[in-house]
């Protein structure tokens, strides 16, 4: 089948895709956008998290189908072509980036979360992030950044 | 939440050792343009797929491949006899076969492999093929695999026994007035790094092969590759890609031979990506270990002996097994000095999944043991458990179990008494159970508990362990610029960032290039046994300390105490003699090192005596909980590490890595195990093997000791594993402080706590 959706912005056409290809395939393999990672593909680890419609999701649990005529802002589309949003900027300042599989999932997570609830506490910053897997962080870092991008004082001593 | 490095000198140069400089591959991560393995792609590229056996232990009887090659856009469909070279691969002992050949010996062995058009047609091809087992009796206990008349061979030509390592240490039969003993079990582990197993094979023009992988080891992979394929080493050629962590579960090959197999057979570029469920069965996990301990003690709580023994399950194939055994058993009995020790470790093949390497590879079992001891011992004693520990602490000049004598700092006392000194931790963000609901306060307890731990670092038992750094200085556009080539694996622990460092503080240059990882330079060795800042970092310091010499070589009379700083050479005063681009003219200058550590020697095969490991490295944890203790449900509150780097060459860094491997010492204590019913695999996805999330993980407190080791470049001590050892048992024992359940099993479940 043929699939367009508008893809960070733009009208995006894939062919010949099959029914079972999930929205993180059509992105991944055939539109040229592997910046969403496939992790799991099962739901359980947030690294493919993209917004549709302006909500964030797991791209592996959408169907390709599901997304045409759809809005798709993916973490190549978060900042203008040379440019990075203040969340991308948090981790890298904070050392919050180590293999990096998980970052774009969790890039768009905290973006998300960010535009909902600016200054969010850290058990609200815990239960947003939930869904994220980090191997490699213990994740005090990534809070670290959340806290920065969301302008709130860490704790002293932190960095 | 804090972290604070103590003792070593502020950083003097800008982005150099000391300094926090940030990752040159941080910007394409935090876009999405970082290329991982499993986003490589290529013009006219095929899909790989495996089939894998359902069952630990079958004949296989019959095979059809017909039906998978007759479904369109399929292009190949390989079997062992398609392997041209060794049919074989292994770390340390060639038993592993590239394809099944008769037999499968563990469930998820390749035995098949598909080359197609599309991944859901490989998939398809792989289901559609013919295959018959004669499913036999899996051998998965290894207490019985130990004794030949209560198991078949896993493997027909050898025993079971795949080493057995004994450490005798003074004298056998000594008694104590204080006796504590206790048997003890650790889950299987996995490493669960988040990027799949996956590469790019592209067939060359050369009737050779190159090879895109996530990888630990570039030229361990490229020889045994090259002997699978029966091409000579220079036909076979990988290039590093992007590595979604590591941890111990790339060090072994998955698809490597596979891949180039198909890509070789079908003349067109094979992609291969393992999905989560295919990734569990694609890699070798953490040794289950069963270990029971004898500690006895004088009244003052002094160790007066340790006896030991520890099982470990390899499972089907060798894999690293022989060394974590060794480790196993020289790190048996923690950071002590014990006058006499009767220890023995053993690996066994067993038709579970193959295990090997994972941070703290052999150490971390141990460790839960031992810890699990000392508070039994302090217990027993009536004696706080950090002054039974620090009674008993390992110092400088003491020996260890295997008569090697510890020759750098060994700050185990002062680790102990940093993390008991922070204060008390307060409130949890969450109560046992997380945002559930299950308490509000009623029945929760809080409990606080420590662990200590030790770890070798580099690899040990005289194997030639090097790394080779090629660094090349020029000028460009009228500045000199560094580049450095290895073929280190970046696995993101910040090795790219670490190298740059290192020029930066030996040559003065800012300007420093990473050139991408691949085998057209020499070997690193692995990016494991903490070693790689060690080991690439002292061969880059190496190259560029040579450069420097011809360098400096161009100043007439070659005074003392000259300078690289800012692009230019200072004398000892300060005065600017020369700067680096005019004295290199249009000139470069090139170094390529080998760099090898000092020697280690084999262990004794009857008394496990020799000095076998390059050096030590510490870390203490404090943990507290709260407990809910009617539903069995743990919070962890807070955790409090420190740990003795020698030198901390990037502190951020090494605060990154002690929070993660602080993370999966946590998840081994409270939730992660591949669990095992008759040899296969009950929970191989994320939905089922459960990692600590960010609801999980506490706020932790870091200090970084600095206290450098004569031996190694800038005093460095290996970072990455010790902080995943001590935190298992600093939070069962808080647990057991909270409760006062037994616990003798990681991960500890609800039940455990509860006692139904
Ligand atoms: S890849 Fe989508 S949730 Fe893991
Ligand atoms: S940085 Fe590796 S998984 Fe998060």
């Amino acid at each position: 089948m043929r699939v367009t959706c508008t893809v960070n912005g733009t009208t995006r056409t894939a062919d010949d895709v099959w029914e079972g290809e999930s929205l993180l395939y059509v992105l991944r393999e055939r539109l040229g956008l592997p910046g969403s990672k496939n992790a799991c593909e099962q739901g359980e680890c947030g690294s493919c998290t993209v917004y549709l419609d302006g909500t964030a999701v797991c791209a592996c649990l959408v169907a390709a189908g599901q997304a045409a005529g759809r809005d798709v802002r993916t973490v190549e589309g978060l900042a203008p072509e040379g440019e990075l949003d203040p969340v991308q900027q948090a981790f890298l300042q904070t050392g919050a980036v180590q293999c990096g599989f998980c970052t774009p999932g969790l890039i768009v997570s905290v973006h998300d979360l960010l535009a909902r609830v600016p200054h969010p506490s850290d058990p609200e910053i815990r239960e947003a992030l939930a869904g994220n897997l980090c191997r490699c962080t213990g994740y005090e870092k990534i809070m670290d950044a959340v806290r920065l991008a969301a302008g709130s004082p860490t704790e002293a001593g932190t960095r | 939440m804090s972290s604070t490095v103590h003792v070593g000198l502020a950083a003097t140069v800008t982005g150099g050792v000391g300094a926090s400089p940030g990752r040159p591959d941080g910007r394409l991560k935090v876009t999405g343009e970082f290329a991982f393995s499993s986003d490589l792609w290529a013009e006219d590229m095929l899909w790989g797929a495996t089939l894998r056996s359902p069952h630990p232990r079958a004949r296989i009887t019959s095979l059809d491949l017909g039906p998978a090659l007759r479904i369109p856009g399929v292009y190949a469909v390989l079997t062992h006899e398609d392997v041209p070279g060794r049919r074989l691969y292994g770390l340390e002992h060639v038993d592993q076969p590239v394809l099944a050949a008769g037999e499968v010996r563990y469930q998820g062995e390749p035995i098949v492999i598909v080359a197609a058009d599309h991944p859901e047609t490989a998939r398809r091809a792989v289901n559609a093929i013919g295959i018959g087992y004669d499913v036999l009796d899996p051998v998965t206990d290894p207490e019985a695999a130990l004794h030949e008349d209560r198991a078949p061979r896993v493997h027909a030509d050898r025993p079971n026994l795949l080493r057995h390592v004994p450490i005798r240490r003074g004298d056998p039969q000594a008694t104590a007035a204080v006796v504590v003993t206790g048997e003890y079990e650790v889950g299987m582990q996995d490493q669960a790094f988040l990027g799949p197993e996956s590469g790019l094979a592209v067939p060359a023009e050369d009737g050779g092969i190159d090879l895109y992988i996530a990888t630990q080891w570039l030229h361990v992979d490229q020889q045994q590759v090259a002997a699978c394929l029966g091409m000579a080493a220079d036909k076979v050629r990988l290039t590093l890609a992007g590595v979604g962590g590591a941890f111990g579960a790339r060090e072994d090959l998955s698809m490597q031979v596979h891949a180039c197999l198909l890509a070789l057979r079908t003349g067109r570029p094979v992609k291969m990506v393992y999905g989560r469920e295919e990734s569990f069965f694609g890699h070798v996990h953490r040794h289950p270990a069963r270990l029971r301990y004898e500690h006895g003690a004088d009244a003052d709580g002094r160790l007066v002996y340790v006896k030991a023994r520890i099982l470990l399950d390899g499972g089907a194939y060798a894999s690293s097994s022989g060394a974590v055994v060794a480790n196993a058993a020289t790190l048996g009995i923690g950071p002590y000095d014990v006058p006499n020790v009767v220890m023995d470790a053993y690996g066994l093949y067993t038709n579970n999944p193959p295990c090997g390497a994972m941070r703290g590879f052999g150490a971390v079992q141990a460790c839960f043991a031992y810890e699990s001891q000392m508070d039994k011992l302090a217990a027993a004693l009536g004696l706080d458990p950090v002054e039974v520990r620090v009674r008993n602490a390992l110092h400088t000049g003491d020996r260890m179990p295997t008569g090697q004598l510890v020759e750098g700092p060994a700050p185990v006392e002062e680790l102990l008494r940093l993390v008991q000194s922070k204060p008390p931790a307060g409130q949890a963000d969450f109560p046992p159970g997380g945002t559930a609901n299950t308490t509000r306060g009623e029945g929760v307890v809080r409990g606080v508990g420590y662990g200590i731990g030790i770890k070798n670092v580099c690899f040990s038992e005289g194997f030639d362990d090097y790394a080779t750094a090629r660094v090349r200085l020029e000028p460009v556009g009228g500045r000199p610029a560094v580049l450095v080539h290895t073929a280190a694996a970046e696995v993101g622990q910040g090795l790219v960032t670490v190298q740059a460092q290192i020029v930066r503080t030996e040559l003065g240059v800012d300007q420093v290039t990473i050139a991408p990882a691949d085998t057209a330079v020499g070997s690193a060795g692995s990016s494991s046994a903490s070693r790689q800042t060690y080991m690439t970092g002292g061969a880059v310091r190496a190259a560029c300390q040579a450069i420097r010499s011809r360098l400096l070589d161009r100043i007439g009379g070659r005074p003392d105490g000259l300078r690289l700083v800012d692009g230019q050479v200072l004398d000892e005063a300060g005065t600017v003699l020369a700067k680096i681009a005019e004295l290199l003219g249009d000139e470069a200058i090139e170094e390529t090192v080998q760099w090898r550590h000092r020697p280690t020697h084999p262990l004794d095969p009857e008394t496990g005596q020799g000095d076998a490991h390059v050096q030590y490295a510490f870390a203490a944890h404090r943990a507290t909980v709260d407990v809910d203790i009617e539903l069995g449900l743990v919070k962890v509150v807070e955790i409090v590490t420190a740990q003795d780097v020698g030198k901390a060459v990037n502190p951020a860094a090494v605060v990154g890595q002690i929070h993660g491997g602080t993370a999966q010492g946590l998840g081994l204590a409270l939730m992660e195990e591949i669990q095992l019913v008759d040899g296969k695999v009950r929970n191989p996805s994320f939905t089922d093997y459960l990692l600590p999330t960010i609801m999980d993980m506490p706020p932790m407190t870091v200090d970084v000791l600095e206290l450098a080791d004569p031996h190694s470049p800038y005093g460095l001590r290996g970072v990455g594993e010790p902080p995943t050892i001590s935190s298992t048992p600093a939070v069962v024992a808080a647990i057991r402080a909270a409760t006062g359940a037994a616990l003798t099993r990681v991960p500890v479940r609800p039940e455990h706590i509860v006692g139904v």
